[in-house]
């Protein structure tokens, strides 16, 4: 089961169109554009899973894989950490 | 919503701040864009730059870029660092270098929130010498090598490209990689001393070609997004390819000045000061300079030209300083429209000597500014 967390090192901050995301590491910049995505990547590491997170954010189901795939790629730009990968592969480092 | 008009409808904080901490330099590079020498007794002080530390924080801007003059002359520069750090406002600091020491550089190599940057202007001592003093490679690259057996990882070599050494790109980045640090490479902008030296420095129409072909080839060397009026050429660098100038840029003086980019040191385009009521925070947020600089831009005499979405007319500085309309094409415009402009443009905007300690030598000048 998918189950993110906001990575450590990433800094967000509220903006009108959603928010900034910095991450003090890689020193990349990342930008969330729909205020309900924000909400999800602020609140994600306080679920199980994705799913919940989202039906805590209200994310309709017709909309849910547009979420599912901006938070993926969130975890690949490191905005998020996927923590049931570092448990599977035991690699903190990633 | 495009990533401009996103832009241009304000952000809560700046995304590329820079902060310059002091006037005082022990170098004076030709084409020095804050006209560095001499410390100016109206810096702020050390209460005033933690306030404005504090203030960032608030503010949740990210990261600053802190620059000077050489801002390790300050001697409450490391306490600077320690507050920032301890405030979690990231740093990357540029340098010359000469105050780097082996401690010193253990200690910055011990944090993720410090990048240093250390500026050359040429792949061997003959070619930086020229533009920034006898000894100074030497200085410089000796600093690396010290960061390099910190630990450090990746900081950053900085170089600002000219006719002069803009053959040297791959030795830049060999030099560069030899120590472990990334490359950055960023334009010439006739700011400042760069005033006195750009018609001569600044990069021919053919070297721009080579320029953006190359950059194109190594889309891992950094550039501040400086280029992107080469983005008319062909496919866009990668980057936000607009000027940011009191949208996602903005620079802060030695003493407190807020200005809309480090490029723009003039009255123009000064908004504030970090020591009006309501400091920095009011005057990103609602300075009559920074909101008019948000409204859509007005193509101007570009509005005809194809490349326009691609290069938006380039840079603010480059046209002021040139005594170009901001409207129409950059001077360095790769149509050679900006090189038309330029055989009838206004009179260039006096810049004064600055903080200029003395002329610079090295390189003959065209024309001098102010009493030197
Ligand atoms: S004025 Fe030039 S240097 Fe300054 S933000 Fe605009 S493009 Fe960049
Ligand atoms: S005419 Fe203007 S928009 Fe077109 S390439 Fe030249 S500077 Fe850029």
């Amino acid at each position: 089961m998918t189950r993110y967390a906001l990575h450590p090192q990433v800094g967000l901050r509220t903006e009108t169109f959603g928010a900034l995301a910095y991450h003090y590491g890689n020193r990349r910049l990342t930008f969330l554009n729909d205020d309900t995505l924000v909400t999800v990547v602020r609140s994600v590491g306080d679920h199980d899973d994705v799913e919940s997170a989202l039906d805590a954010a209200g994310v309709p189901a017709a909309r849910r894989d547009v979420y599912r795939s901006a938070l993926a790629r969130l975890a690949e730009a490191e905005v998020l950490v996927d923590l049931a990968g570092v448990e599977s592969s035991g690699d903190v480092a990633r | 919503m495009k990533v401009t008009d996103r832009l241009s409808r304000g952000l809560e904080a700046p995304i590329c701040l820079t902060w310059e901490l002091t006037y005082g330099c022990n170098l004076s590079c030709v084409h020095c864009l804050s006209s560095s020498g001499r410390r100016d007794p109206r810096e702020l002080t050390t209460d005033e730059l933690f306030a404005v530390v504090d203030e960032l924080a608030a503010m949740q801007v990210f990261y600053v870029n802190i620059g000077g003059g050489e801002p390790t002359l300050r001697p409450d520069f490391f306490a600077l660092l320690d507050h920032c750090v301890a405030s979690k406002v990231g740093v990357k600091f540029s340098t010359n270098g000469s105050r780097i020491t082996p401690a010193i550089a253990r200690r910055l190599a011990s944090t993720d929130y410090v990048d240093v940057q250390i500026s050359i202007d040429g792949a061997d001592a003959a070619t930086n010498d020229a533009i920034r003093g006898v000894g100074s490679f030497d200085v410089a690259t000796a600093a690396m090598r010290k960061l390099a057996d910190a630990g450090f990882g990746e900081f950053k070599v900085s170089v600002v490209v000219t006719r002069d050494n803009v053959e040297q790109l791959d030795d830049f980045l060999a030099l560069t990689e030899g120590y472990g640090a990334q490359l950055r490479l960023t334009r010439l902008r006739p700011s400042g001393r760069g005033a006195d030296v750009w018609d001569q420095l600044h990069v021919t129409a053919e070297q721009q070609r080579v320029l953006y072909h190359w950059l194109l080839d190594h889309p891992t060397v950094l550039t501040g997004d400086s280029f992107f009026h080469l983005s008319a050429l062909g496919e866009p660098l990668p980057g936000l390819n607009l000027c940011g100038a009191g949208r996602v840029v903005c620079l802060i003086d030695p003493v407190g000045d807020v200005y809309a980019c480090p490029f723009v040191l003039h009255d123009q385009f000064k908004a504030g000061s970090v020591r009006d009521a309501g400091g920095f925070t009011k005057v990103w947020r609602e300075s009559a300079l920074f909101t008019e600089l948000r409204e859509p831009d007005s193509a101007g005499a570009c509005a005809s030209c194809g490349s326009y979405d691609a290069c938006r007319g380039g840079c603010m500085a480059a046209k002021f300083f040139t005594g170009l309309p901001l409207d129409g094409p950059d001077p360095e415009c790769v149509h050679g429209h900006g090189e038309a402009a330029l055989l009838a443009a206004s009179a260039r905007p006096e810049t004064g000597s600055g903080h200029s300690r003395r002329a610079p030598v090295l390189v003959p000048l065209s024309r001098r500014v102010g009493a030197g």
